[in-house]
């Protein structure tokens, strides 16, 4: 089996007296979509934020590459090559698709921007997730469909050459074809190598894409599993009560 | 592998269908600027006589140059989404600055206005750290500002005292013109090199197969523009004065490069730099600019402080055009006709919209009316009532189409 390039071992996060992460272990694949599940309040977010550095984990090991490394600010999380695509998808309405997929990271020729190399490799890096479906990528961002912003913001992540790409409920606010294009956009970033982290409630799109679930209850890892070997309800089960008859956990504890 | 980026052959029909969508999405831009000033020159030519006169048209462009720059300094402020409204005053304040050190201490003038635009910036400065460092609204720090700066002015000019402006460089600014043959040698130049630009760009695009604008439409455009500057330079050119033999008036006004001069660099760093795009990222969404790793506060601070430094500028004219600085130089309308010049030229008040050359259109608009109204008799309270409906019918389009868009 891959080795894991991310692994959180014994995490433990507190905001005051409310203890939110209690010991969590996590492991994210390259090369595989691991889905990490789990109610409202499980822990998810709070989870992805320490991944990301926008919260310092009190006790607990993040072991990126088999080394232990700090993550103290989302600035050592981006250095690692660790992108997160937000629900909230941060992106700039005004600005069009090569502008916001470059942005804050422009290439410059001097003391100006190199816009023909932003376009070019822009574009090459929509057609290598075989994006068809953006017109123009000189159209600004508010023409853009829902399914086309997350393809937006996902080729965003792309085209840093990131290790690690966490996508927070991609496909929340999307119809069933755009659901579609997304989920197949999220297996060619597997395919491409790359670790991806997809969080979700919806179990469908979990069971269509990952190859690995981590279910989160009550602030614990519930188990870590491949997807062939667990149903939907047992899945289930584990969300909602944080244990299944018939489950093993993968990776050592 | 590039591919094709639209499927219908482009053509100057398919051009056309493209910008009629984006208007009809509300993305107007400086359209309704264009289209309201020729209704407005077309409706005072009838009504006045000496509306569509040289003298008039040239009276025209020195009235309003110290409001375009104004508005154009407001233009990076407005792009975030913030407001100054002390940027009148702060004209007032750098051009006293400047006058008494010319008038006063005999200091050369562009020492002195070097001294006032570092003024301008310190003032800029301290309004945008109380706004974007201790997170003070906009709209309270410069309305603070406002009065501030108004006391300033007053304590530096003296109570109704006026500082007079003699230095003849200053004042040629606003009161010379530029011969014959130097405006069309300008103007030639100019064109020039818009037109070698526009060709360079074009073919470095197309060198690295990128999509390139369609050729008869950008020649449609450059031909219409480059026309009716020829046009305008050709009425500046025209005898103006009422007794030539006493003293000839002809040629373009010194303001008129100063702007355009403003005008390409403003619009150089606000399209082709990285610190430009992040004002347009700030605007458009400060939570997405800060995730991509944009330093919010320092584009913040930046933009305050070349707004101020404008008006430093804002300031020299205003010396070169009253001949002096007064306690109310800056002050009454300007403010309220840059903010109007900026919105009725198509830039948004919501942020993340705008151009520097919305400036120039709606700068004019706004003097179209003032010039036009006055020239009709009307009381100084019937243009004031006017202008602002203008700017209302503005910012209610702006706020229509940006609710249309989302």
């Amino acid at each position: 089996m891959t080795e894991a390039i991310l692994s959180l071992r014994g995490i433990n996060k507190s905001f005051g007296a409310v203890h939110v992460l209690r010991g969590v272990d996590f492991d994210v694949y390259p090369g595989q979509v691991t889905a990490l599940v789990g109610d409202n309040g499980a822990g998810k977010s709070t989870l992805i934020k320490c991944i990301a550095g926008i919260y310092e984990i009190d006790h607990g090991d993040y072991i990126f590459e088999g080394n232990k490394v700090s993550v103290s600010g989302p600035r050592d999380a981006t250095a690692l090559g660790i992108e997160i695509v937000y629900q909230d998808l941060a992106l700039c309405d005004n600005l069009d698709i090569v502008h916001n997929m470059y942005l804050g990271r422009e290439v410059k020729k001097g003391m100006t921007l190199n816009e023909a190399e932003m376009e070019i490799s822009a574009r090459k890096t929509l057609d290598s997730l075989s994006v068809r479906t953006v017109k123009s990528i000189r159209q600004t961002v508010a023409s853009l469909s829902g399914g086309q912003r997350q393809t937006v913001a996902i080729a965003r992540a792309v085209l840093w050459n990131n290790k690690v790409v966490v996508l927070d409920e991609p496909t929340a606010a999307l119809g069933v074809s755009q659901t579609e294009q997304v989920l197949n956009l999220v297996r060619r970033l597997a395919d491409n190598g790359i670790a991806v982290v997809l969080i979700s409630h919806n179990l469908t799109d979990v069971f269509e894409v990952a190859d690995n679930i981590s279910a989160m209850y009550l602030g614990q890892m519930a188990a870590q599993v491949k997807k062939k070997d667990v149903t939907t309800n047992q899945v289930i089960e584990l969300i909602t009560t944080g244990k299944s008859a018939g489950v093993t956990p993968v990776g050592a504890r | 592998m590039t591919t094709v980026d639209t499927p219908v052959k482009p053509s100057i029909k398919s051009a056309m269908t493209d910008y009629w969508s984006r208007i009809r999405s509300g993305d107007i831009g400086s359209l309704a600027a264009i289209l309201g000033l020729v209704v407005l020159c077309a409706v005072f030519t009838v009504m006045s006589p000496t509306f569509l006169t040289p003298i008039n048209f040239a009276n025209l462009l020195t009235q309003a140059a110290a409001v375009i720059v104004i508005a154009m300094g407001l233009i990076f402020v407005l792009l975030l989404g913030d407001i100054d409204l002390s940027a009148g005053y702060a004209s007032g304040v750098c051009g006293a600055v400047m006058t008494i050190l010319v008038t006063n201490h005999g200091w050369p003038w562009y020492v002195a206005f070097g001294l006032s635009v570092i003024v301008g910036v310190a003032l800029g400065t301290s309004i945008g750290w109380l706004v974007a460092y201790l997170g003070i609204p906009s709209f309270v720090v410069t309305l603070a500002a406002f009065l501030g700066f108004q006391g300033l002015l007053l304590l530096l000019a003296g109570e109704g005292g006026t500082i007079p402006m003699t230095q003849p460089t200053v004042l040629k600014i606003e009161n010379s013109n530029i011969s014959v043959t130097n405006s069309w040698i300008l103007f030639v130049v100019c064109a020039v090199l818009y037109v070698l630009s526009g060709l360079r760009k074009m073919q470095l695009r197309r060198k690295q197969g990128l999509k390139v604008e369609l050729m008869q439409l950008w020649v449609l455009k450059t031909a219409s523009l480059l026309a009716l500057c020829a046009f305008a330079v050709y009425v500046l050119n025209l005898e103006r004065s009422n007794n030539p033999k006493l003293i000839s008036l002809k040629g373009t006004p010194y303001i008129v490069p100063v702007i355009l001069l403003i005008l390409v660099v403003g619009t150089f760093f606000l399209q082709r730099t990285a610190f430009g795009r992040h004002l347009y990222a700030v605007g458009g969404n400060a939570e997405a600019a800060r995730r991509a790793g944009i330093n919010v506060k320092r584009v913040r601070t930046m933009a305050f402080v070349i707004c101020s430094g404008m008006a430093a500028v804002a300031g020299l004219i205003f010396a070169s055009r009253q001949n002096s600085i007064s306690p109310t130089t800056g002050g009454s309308s300007t403010l309220l006709y840059a903010v109007g010049a900026a919105v009725i030229g198509g830039t948004s008040l919501f942020g993340g919209k705008g151009k520097l050359r919305d400036a120039i259109l709606g700068g004019l608009v706004v003097s179209v009316i003032d010039n036009g109204m006055g020239l009709l008799g009307y009381a100084a309270g019937i243009k004031y009532i006017v202008t602002g409906f203008v700017l209302l019918i503005s910012a209610g389009v702006d706020a229509i189409s940006r609710k249309g868009s989302v």
